[in-house]
């Protein structure tokens, strides 16, 4: 039963075949015997509960959500009232959320079950879920690998069937690269699309709550539950909400399809100092480009094109990113919430103290680059010179989507790297992000599908990249893809 | 670009975020390799470019000025490490 998807699950609890309760109990029992080797969760809540005031809905004939009786697990940088809510730091090891986010009330007036919270790096800042204070996630396809990050515990749930749908965050490719490493779908929605509320902010202008899923299908209905309008965020756009899910089985005529020359260079970071860049993998660029050749058979032009901004796209970020975290994290001062130190000398040691026992290495990375990019004498050469290149990338996009439907590449360089290989080298973690971080930085939706595996059995993920508010366009055209291939149906033996 | 380690300390002391001693020469030596990295940017063209501080480019996005709900007094200190009666209690400030 833990293979099906959420849209079967729905249909079978329709037609009277399955109860909330027994889905409930068949995940939750999935994951006790799976999750001790994949460490996907950080709280599992016993839901049953929740299943039995479904099912009693269902037979009184009450009106039910769309989700009903679907377990979703939820990455633990969303608070969901009166439960932990860690962010995967020490900081907020002890922190209980006084309220839901705006998506988790949206799962909740939905009617789906909420199973639990989920790995993730440290404040979602990472590539592997290797940063969380707490354990290191395994990837379901093979244990000595990353799921990639920050996303990784909700994706690796997804993949190992702990659960049909997951919610992640997608700051610089969160969602998309582990959704690509873990051969699932996976969506950022364009900045604006799902309300922030309740999301813990990582890079404020940057930050977009997504769906994982095994299916188009399935992402299309968990996105269409959770976007829309929310006053309580400012930068939620007030712009109706379409029918994915209706919607995701109408394929796009003639398409066009535009596809980026930089994302296929053999080493795309140019990068200097430092070691090796991050190249596309052989293996990874043959499924992509086979990817294509489908669309070409289904009627699609593929037009080569160039972002050519692309290459400054990790620089960018790590500016942009890390002086937004560098504000954003100055809340945790051991005063209102979060770890406070024992020991101190006085206020300002207080929360020095606090913040050096609670954050990790790469979170204290972070804030010390952001704070020095902001710091008086660099914020020109650094913050205001990412801001006007940030432009330019937007600008690629903008022209480039004159001509174009969508953009396709690779979601990711490589298929997923084993644990350890990249904690040494920062900059090395970083340009796992190379081709997903411009989305970012323009605020546009990208959604990662399975496209093939490589020879060692691992899932490699092609990226699909639209303008603006363009969710249906996109979602429709990877469903195209997916109705001709068998990459998703396939699930990983645990 | 290098950083020392007294500039790392400099710009932790701004953080307000203590780093061992230990961890001084390591922090400084990973920020200037990223720093090496990100100076690629000053070889690109921006005369004439507005910075884009934000994608969706809002601005003065209002509500109507009435009360809503907000957390009570002991929702909101719920997560306080230290509290006194209905106040955060904090060490002394003053006399440091």
């Amino acid at each position: 039963m833990t293979n099906f998807t959420a849209t079967e699950l729905l249909q079978k609890q329709a037609a009277g075949d399955l109860t909330a309760e027994a889905i409930t109990t068949s995940f939750l029992a999935r994951i006790t015997q799976h999750d001790p080797h994949i460490h996907a969760f950080l709280a599992v809540t016993d839901p049953t509960e929740q299943a039995r005031a479904v099912d009693a809905k269902r037979r009184r004939g009450d009106a039910l959500g769309r989700l009903a009786g679907i377990p979703v697990a939820v990455k633990d940088v969303l608070c969901t009232r009166g439960q932990r809510t860690t962010c995967g730091s020490k900081i907020l090891r002890d922190f209980v959320a006084p309220y839901d986010a705006h998506v988790i009330t949206r799962l909740k007036e939905a009617d789906a079950i909420l199973i639990g919270k989920t790995n993730c790096d440290e404040f979602a800042m990472g590539s592997s879920t290797e940063n969380s204070a707490y354990q290191v996630t395994r990837n379901p396809w093979d244990l000595e690998r990353t799921p990639g990050g920050s996303s990784g515990g909700s994706a690796a749930a997804v993949a190992a069937c702990f659960t049909p749908l997951a919610l992640g965050s997608d700051t610089g490719g969160s969602i998309r690269q582990p959704a690509s490493l873990c051969g699932i779908a996976g969506m950022k929605p364009s900045y604006g699309r799902v309300s922030r509320y309740g999301l813990i902010a990582y890079g404020s202008s940057l930050d977009q709550v997504g769906p994982f899923a095994h299916d188009v299908r399935d992402a299309a209905l968990l996105l269409e539950v959770i976007a829309g309008h929310d006053p309580r965020d400012s930068t939620s756009v007030d712009l109706p909400v379409l029918q994915y899910a209706k919607v995701v089985d109408t394929p796009i005529n003639q398409m066009t399809i535009g596809v980026p020359k930089e994302f296929f260079l053999p080493s795309p970071s140019g990068r200097g100092a430092g070691g090796e860049g991050a190249g596309l993998d052989a293996e990874v660029e043959k499924s992509v480009r086979e990817a294509l050749n489908i669309y070409e058979s289904l009627g699609a032009t593929i037009k080569e094109i160039s972002l050519p901004h692309t290459p400054h796209a990790v620089a960018v970020y790590y500016l942009v990113a890390t002086a937004e975290a560098s504000s954003n994290l100055a809340r945790y001062d051991g005063v209102h919430f979060g770890h406070r130190a024992a020991a101190f000398n006085g206020l300002i040691d207080m929360v020095k103290k606090s913040r050096g026992e609670g954050f990790g290495a790469e979170v204290k990375r972070r804030i010390m680059l952001g704070t020095y990019a902001l710091s008086s004498g660099y914020i020109d050469a650094y913050y205001l010179k990412a801001l006007k290149v940030r432009r330019l990338i937007r600008q690629d996009f903008d022209r480039a989507f004159a001509d174009c439907d969508v953009i396709m590449g690779p979601t990711a360089p490589t298929a997923a790297f084993k644990i350890g290989e990249k904690t040494a080298d920062p900059l090395a973690m970083y340009l796992s992000d190379i081709y997903t971080i411009s989305a970012n930085l323009a605020g546009i939706p990208g959604i990662s599908i399975p496209c093939g595996f490589t020879k060692a059995g691992l899932p490699i993920g092609l990226q699909i990249l639209g303008a603006p508010f363009t969710e249906e366009k996109l979602l429709r055209t990877a469903r195209m893809y997916e109705r001709e291939t068998e990459w998703h149906q396939r699930r990983p033996v645990l | 670009m290098s950083l020392s380690a007294d500039e790392v300390r400099q710009v932790a002391d701004l953080a307000r975020l203590e780093i061992s001693d230990a961890d001084l020469e390591p922090m400084a030596r990973q920020l200037s390799a990223i720093l090496d990295y990100i100076n690629q940017l000053q070889k690109v063209n921006t005369d004439g470019v507005e910075p884009l501080a934000h994608a969706l480019e809002l601005h003065d996005v209002f509500r109507e000025d009435v009360t809503g709900h907000s957390l009570s007094v002991e929702e909101a200190l719920a997560n306080a490490p230290a509290r006194k009666n209905d106040f955060y209690r904090v060490p002394p400030v003053f006399g440091e």
